[in-house]
């Protein structure tokens, strides 16, 4: 599903935020992308949606070729990846439910299948009662839950989900997580950025772990791998 | 129609911001409509004094009607000549009558004998002027030559200058234009750029960012342009009748309606143009 191979990402700066990383997730995973501030993590998924350009190396998402991908083409691979960004990114001066109805709306969607699909999901992330008010009328669980809802805007196959726990309470936190599990038991497949050790620790789930910019640990690799093994036999 | 709503919220929370866009596309239009004017006001002009006789020889009292039609056929003969009109003694006299005819002073004193008979001759291009007038002076039958070679020249030399101070002037607005245009909706997008970072992000396609912005910039354009043709339409109506007494015989005025529709279709057509590169260019750098 998603092939990242020996990925290098340095700036003009010279400063190099990932270096030599490669890894694969598979389709319906669930992985933990952790690590301390500036290891990487955010640069890793802004390489994935073609935000940025890699350095060096390559990286495959389904069928797209990331790197040589054609700039024509960048808009139909983001609509097969949600994502859900650390600072939310909502428009403030749109209601919870133009702001979910917005990447329906960029992608000239059917007016009357958007507005059902914008429904059915605020009943998903279970805001459909304050669909009709502005992101400074919510509170942080709720605004995380909004951009939950945006990032399911196109039923995607990946969601991406940058600290999404990162400014909530602990009861929050996992009410988030349980939502993001509910999706991933649905089929999508979900990387999560988080400092959240207790919540890493809570599930089990595979866990990468990026330090100044390298892969330095993937842990439960070796079962996923006899995983696949056991399914392919 | 969600673009263009989206359009029109843009220009509706900038009121000022688009008086001001509006306001310098309506200064560019009317400038170059009143240069439109004046060019073809100009040309008009010239194709008239051109289409006139331009070289009036003036016969002796003794040159006999034979003489002159033998002078007039040896100058048809030369291919150079486009009309040419013998004026006799009586008509003279008419013409004479008719330019004085609020003067009786003038006209007890005059008679046909004094006035001389004469051939209006035009050519078919201006520089054959002073061949056709040499030939004439060379006659023995003819008094004296007059030609309006310099009236011709000192208009052509005017409508020369006219299109290029016209043009200098309508490309120097048209730049401001564009540079203000940029500036006006340059300012909207960056106060837009998190929205249309966000945009991108969520796989709006570098069309549907730019859309609503070109509207803008069509719809300022457009809007300026119709009020500079209006505004030097309008001006030209109400000097028409002050101009068509200044420009007695030239079939200039009243304006074609069809000429003035022209004009507005095709600025109309400039300032879409301009509205496009003006707002295209304000976007540009954040699509990269």
């Amino acid at each position: 599903m998603i092939r990242l191979q020996n990925i290098t990402k340095s700036y003009p700066t010279g400063s190099i935020a990932l270096d030599d990383v490669t890894f694969s997730v598979d389709k319906g995973e669930f992985v933990f992308l952790v690590g301390p501030s500036g290891s990487g993590k955010t640069t890793l998924f802004r390489l994935i949606t073609r935000d940025l350009l890699p350095s060096s190396g390559s990286i495959h998402i389904g069928q797209w070729d990331i790197v040589n991908l054609n700039k024509k083409h960048i808009p139909h691979l983001r609509k097969s990846i949600g994502v859900i960004f650390q600072d939310l990114k909502l428009l403030k001066d749109r209601t919870i439910h133009e702001n979910i109805l917005l990447p329906l709306e960029v992608n000239k969607a059917d007016k009357e299948a958007a507005l059902q699909r914008v429904e059915q999901i605020l009943e998903t992330v279970g805001i459909a009662e304050h669909k009709d008010k502005f992101p400074i009328q919510l509170s942080g669980g709720e605004l995380q839950r909004a951009a939950i809802a945006r990032a399911l805007a196109f039923s995607p196959e990946i969601i991406l989900a940058d600290e999404p726990t990162g400014n909530l309470d602990t009861t929050t936190s996992w009410e988030i997580v349980k939502l993001l599990q509910d999706i991933n038991k649905a089929g999508t497949t979900i990387i999560m950025a988080t400092h959240n050790t207790d919540i890493v620790n809570s599930l089990s789930k595979r866990v990468i772990v990026l330090e100044k910019g390298k892969l330095v640990d993937d842990k439960k690799k070796a079962e996923t791998e006899k995983h696949q093994k056991e399914k392919a036999a | 129609m969600k673009t263009i709503k989206t359009s029109w919220k843009q220009i509706r929370r900038t009121p000022y911001q688009a008086l001001t866009a509006v306001f310098i596309m309506m200064l560019t239009f009317l400038s170059i409509s009143v240069f439109s004017f004046l060019v073809f006001g100009s040309s008009v002009v010239i194709k008239y004094f051109e289409s006139k006789p331009q070289v009036t020889a003036f016969f002796k009292d003794e040159a006999k009607q034979s003489d002159i039609d033998q002078l007039s056929s040896n100058l048809k003969q030369t291919g150079k000549i486009s009309k040419i009109r013998y004026v006799s003694k009586q008509e003279a006299l008419q013409i004479y009558k008719e330019q004085n005819k609020n003067d009786p002073l003038l006209l007890d004193l005059v008679t046909a004998d004094i006035l001389p008979a004469s051939l209006e001759i035009s050519t078919e291009k201006i520089e054959d002027l002073g061949t056709v007038s040499d030939a004439l002076k060379s006659s023995p039958y003819v008094s004296e030559v007059v030609y309006q070679k310099d009236i011709v020249s000192t208009l052509s030399k005017w409508t020369t200058a006219i299109r290029l101070i016209g043009t200098t002037v309508i490309v120097t607005l048209a730049l401001v234009s564009i540079f203000i245009m940029m500036m006006v909706i340059g300012f909207k997008v960056s106060q837009k750029r998190d929205e249309i970072e966000i945009m991108r992000l969520l796989s709006a396609t570098n069309w549907y960012i730019r859309t609503p912005f070109m509207l803008e910039g069509i719809f300022y354009g457009g809007i300026g342009t119709f009020l500079g043709w209006i505004v030097a339409s309008a001006g030209l109506l109400y000097a028409t009748p002050y101009l068509e007494s200044f420009l007695k015989g030239i079939p200039l005025l009243p304006v074609s309606p069809i000429f003035l529709l022209g004009l507005l279709l095709a600025e109309l057509i400039i300032a879409i143009g301009l509205g496009i590169i003006a707002s295209s260019l304000a976007v540009l750098r954040y699509l990269k």
